[in-house]
């Protein structure tokens, strides 16, 4: 017994070689796999990788920096300003350069920054730190923006509503792309089925926001479940094939069900949310009206985002803490392997069921926050590059990474309204040149750009959701031979 | 031969788990031709068999997916044949699956507690305790992902975690596959240590002839889908065609 349990050196060799590819696979690129570490000195390698990044900063910033345009008489004028380029170069040189040579340290093994840099972040906080700057952030943005951006506070406040649908559609979908494993492709079905609840019932029952939005996430958990039975037996490609045509068949019945959902005339006239029955308009009973402030269209922008944020952050705190819960676990494991999940007594049925639903309930508040935005919908708004972008989300954030998600919607949303203001381009392709057109071109070359570089998403690492905590640790005297059974 | 012709050596009364009969189909094609099985409490019974014989089948029936055409699997004195897998593996029987699978994403300490997640969480550091007492390795290792363990630590975790859902029956599917002699060797130590000190019933799929044969107490020998020779482990051992079959050139 002493001989077989105590963890002898010949333990070691079994298999060790035949593994070790599998298990560098299994570890992702993670720090204690990582080759062998480069010859070349701390001083030269901080020196490279600082002139890396820097070229980098010059080839990103040419546009931003270098070449200006401005406005001047007949048109645009065309100016350099080679000194802010310059500047900003130095800046990410020795920026780098300090953080390669004394923070990344050169002890630890390394193949290049990118690599680097994961292991860095795998071993500190980061990611828990970043959180909690962007919430702070996300909290104080509607201040922040009408005190430094004034002149384009609506339009900011606009964009981040946008961005944060598409950061709760990405954590809805974590659910079961991310954590559960099934690849759904017609997510935007859900997002349908909440906003068209949340719709009709509206304007149909004459109900508030408020009354409708449970009601329309338990119709999109229902759908959820209705998509869920068929596709029990399903996994990867085939599940992605069914999925996507149950999107496809919500946005044709919606289509083509004319008494019901209006056809594509869609649904107008969706009533706007109200603060406890105040509305967000001039005159009598409104919000301005009751606390005695003057009125501002920006007023009703702000309570939008504020309850846009409060469900995305609803959706991450449910995530959160389901993840800790047996249901939770499941779904990883489920995602991990299904024949060990039941080998286990899991019920994968019903494993896979409350996946479908909890996402789908998240969809189903994100549509029904969408529909009573617009106050419009029609089939229009739920075609499959929406799922398609929502799936994008999660893929390029991590899968199964909630930050992840959150740092992608900001890329992808944020990134295709930013392509939109590019006129700079001009310069180079010419008068002519209408960067809008080209925008989802440089977008798709950005993702690929993304995806082979960090082949497992922006955030790939995935936190344990249990751990052995130290005060309950087994003293050494208790695992001795002998003790207990 | 059937079973039937070695019953002075099996234990008296009513069986843990017995398999009467079965036969299954993968499609039109037969895999088990009426097998014949018994496991009584406190027993470690090995069913040995060449590749293709069906072992892992009759393993996988027993857990309901494929489930037996026809025939009964009984446990405890309840009829499991057409019950679904996850019923059948609420009922205090735990399987370390072929190929171990392991959660590969997950870390060791994760991989035990989905082990539990069917079971009262009162009990779980107890069992923490005593698999982390059983495999000290799993202990050293427990904040590692199940994928970055070598070969052995992943066997170790499957049983480990098998045993973290309190089972009766333990079934153990080739837990030599793949592995170094040493290393089955201390892995079928531990089957052997618990069958003494908690009496846990186990019944073992083994390709490893010799090692399954010398730990059990009873084995079966399967080809092509039949139960073909039974016997306790030493008689088994010793007989010329398990040995002509099984052991040439393959004792370790």
């Amino acid at each position: 017994m002493s001989d077989m349990t105590s963890p002898s050196a010949a333990d070691h060799p079994e298999g060790a070689e035949r593994l070790s590819e599998e298990r560098r696979e299994a570890m992702r690129g993670e720090p204690p796999f990582v080759e062998a570490p480069t010859t070349d000195s701390r001083l030269v390698r901080s020196l490279k990788e600082a002139g890396i990044t820097a070229g980098l900063v010059a080839l990103l910033t040419l546009f931003f920096f270098l070449f200006r345009t401005d406005i001047a008489v007949g048109g645009l004028a065309l100016s350099l300003d080679p000194v802010t380029w310059i500047v900003a170069i130095a800046i990410a040189f020795v920026g780098r350069f300090l953080l390669s040579f004394f923070v990344f340290a050169g002890e630890r093994p390394s193949v290049g920054g990118w690599k680097k840099v994961a292991a860095a972040t795998a071993r500190w906080p980061i990611g828990k730190a970043l959180g909690a700057i962007l919430l702070l952030v996300a909290l104080t943005l509607p201040f922040l923006l009408s005190t430094f951006l004034p002149s384009q506070n609506r339009y900011l406040l606009d964009l981040a509503i946008l961005i944060l649908t598409y950061v709760m559609l990405g954590w809805g979908l974590n659910i079961v792309v991310g954590l559960a494993g099934l690849l759904d492709l017609g997510y935007v079905a859900f997002y349908a089925v909440g906003a068209y609840s949340f719709a009709l019932l509206a304007t149909n029952f004459d109900l508030g926001f408020w009354v409708c939005l449970p009601m329309a996430g338990l119709f999109a958990a229902l759908w959820g479940i209705v998509l869920g039975f068929p596709v029990l037996r399903l996994r990867g490609d085939y599940l992605a094939i069914v999925t996507l045509a149950f999107g496809e068949i919500i946005r044709v019945v919606l289509l083509n069900w004319y008494d019901f959902t209006g056809g594509p005339n869609g649904v107008l006239g969706i009533p706007k949310p109200t603060l406890f029955g105040l509305e967000f308009s001039r005159g009598e009973g409104s919000f301005s009206d009751f606390f005695g402030i003057s009125y501002s269209p920006v007023q009703r922008f702000v309570f939008l985002y504020y309850i846009i944020l409060a469900l995305a952050l609803l959706t991450n705190f449910v995530t959160m803490r389901m993840r800790k819960l047996p249901v939770g676990r499941a779904w990883e494991a489920l995602r991990e392997d299904e024949i060990a999940c039941r080998s286990l007594g899991i019920n994968t049925v019903n494993v896979k069921l409350t996946a479908f639903a909890t996402g789908a309930m998240f969809g189903g508040f994100a549509g029904s926050f969408f529909a009573t935005r617009q106050g419009f919908i029609s089939p229009e708004s739920f075609t499959f590059i929406e799922s398609a972008i929502i799936l994008a989300i999660v893929v390029l954030g991590g899968l199964g990474s909630q930050l992840g998600v959150v740092i992608a919607s900001v890329v992808m949303i944020g990134g295709i309204e930013l392509l939109r203001n590019l006129t700079g381009l001009q310069a180079i392709f010419g008068a002519g040149f209408d960067p809008t057109q080209y925008r989802m071109l440089i977008f798709g070359l950005a993702m690929v750009l993304i995806m082979v570089w960090k082949p497992r998403g922006l955030v790939s690492t995935r936190s344990p959701s249990a751990v052995y905590k130290e005060k309950k640790t087994i003293g050494a005297d208790l695992v001795a031979q002998g003790e207990g059974h | 031969m059937s079973a039937a012709q070695n019953i002075e050596t099996m234990p008296a009364g009513e069986p843990l788990l017995a398999v009467r009969g079965v036969e299954t189909f993968y499609g039109k094609i037969q895999a088990l031709r009426g097998v014949d099985i018994e496991v009584h409490r406190g027993e470690i019974v090995t069913l040995i068999g060449a590749n293709g014989a069906g072992k892992s089948t009759l393993m996988m029936t027993i857990c309901g997916n494929p489930q037996a055409r026809t025939g009964q699997i009984v446990y405890n004195g309840q009829d499991i044949t057409s019950l679904p897998t996850h019923d059948i593996m609420s009922m205090s029987i735990a399987q370390s699956p072929e190929g171990r699978r392991v959660f590969p994403r997950m870390t060791v300490m994760e991989n035990l507690q989905m082990g539990a997640i069917l079971e009262d969480e009162k009990f779980f550091d107890e069992d923490l305790r005593k698999v982390f007492e059983l495999f000290p390795r799993l202990k050293e290792r427990r904040a590692q992902r199940g994928g970055t363990l070598s070969g052995g630590e992943q066997q170790m975790l499957a049983i480990g975690r098998a045993l973290m859902s309190r089972p009766k029956l333990l079934l153990l599917d080739e837990p030599s596959l793949g592995l170094a002699p040493l290393v089955v060797k201390q892995i079928f130590e531990v089957i052997r240590e618990l069958n003494a000190n908690e009496g846990l019933t186990v019944f073992l799929v083994e390709q490893n002839a010799f090692h399954a044969l010398r730990l059990a107490h009873r084995g079966y020998v399967m080809v092509n889908g039949a139960i073909t020779m039974a016997g306790t482990g030493r008689e088994l051992l010793a007989r010329d065609e398990v040995r002509s079959a099984y052991l040439e050139g393959g004792v370790h």
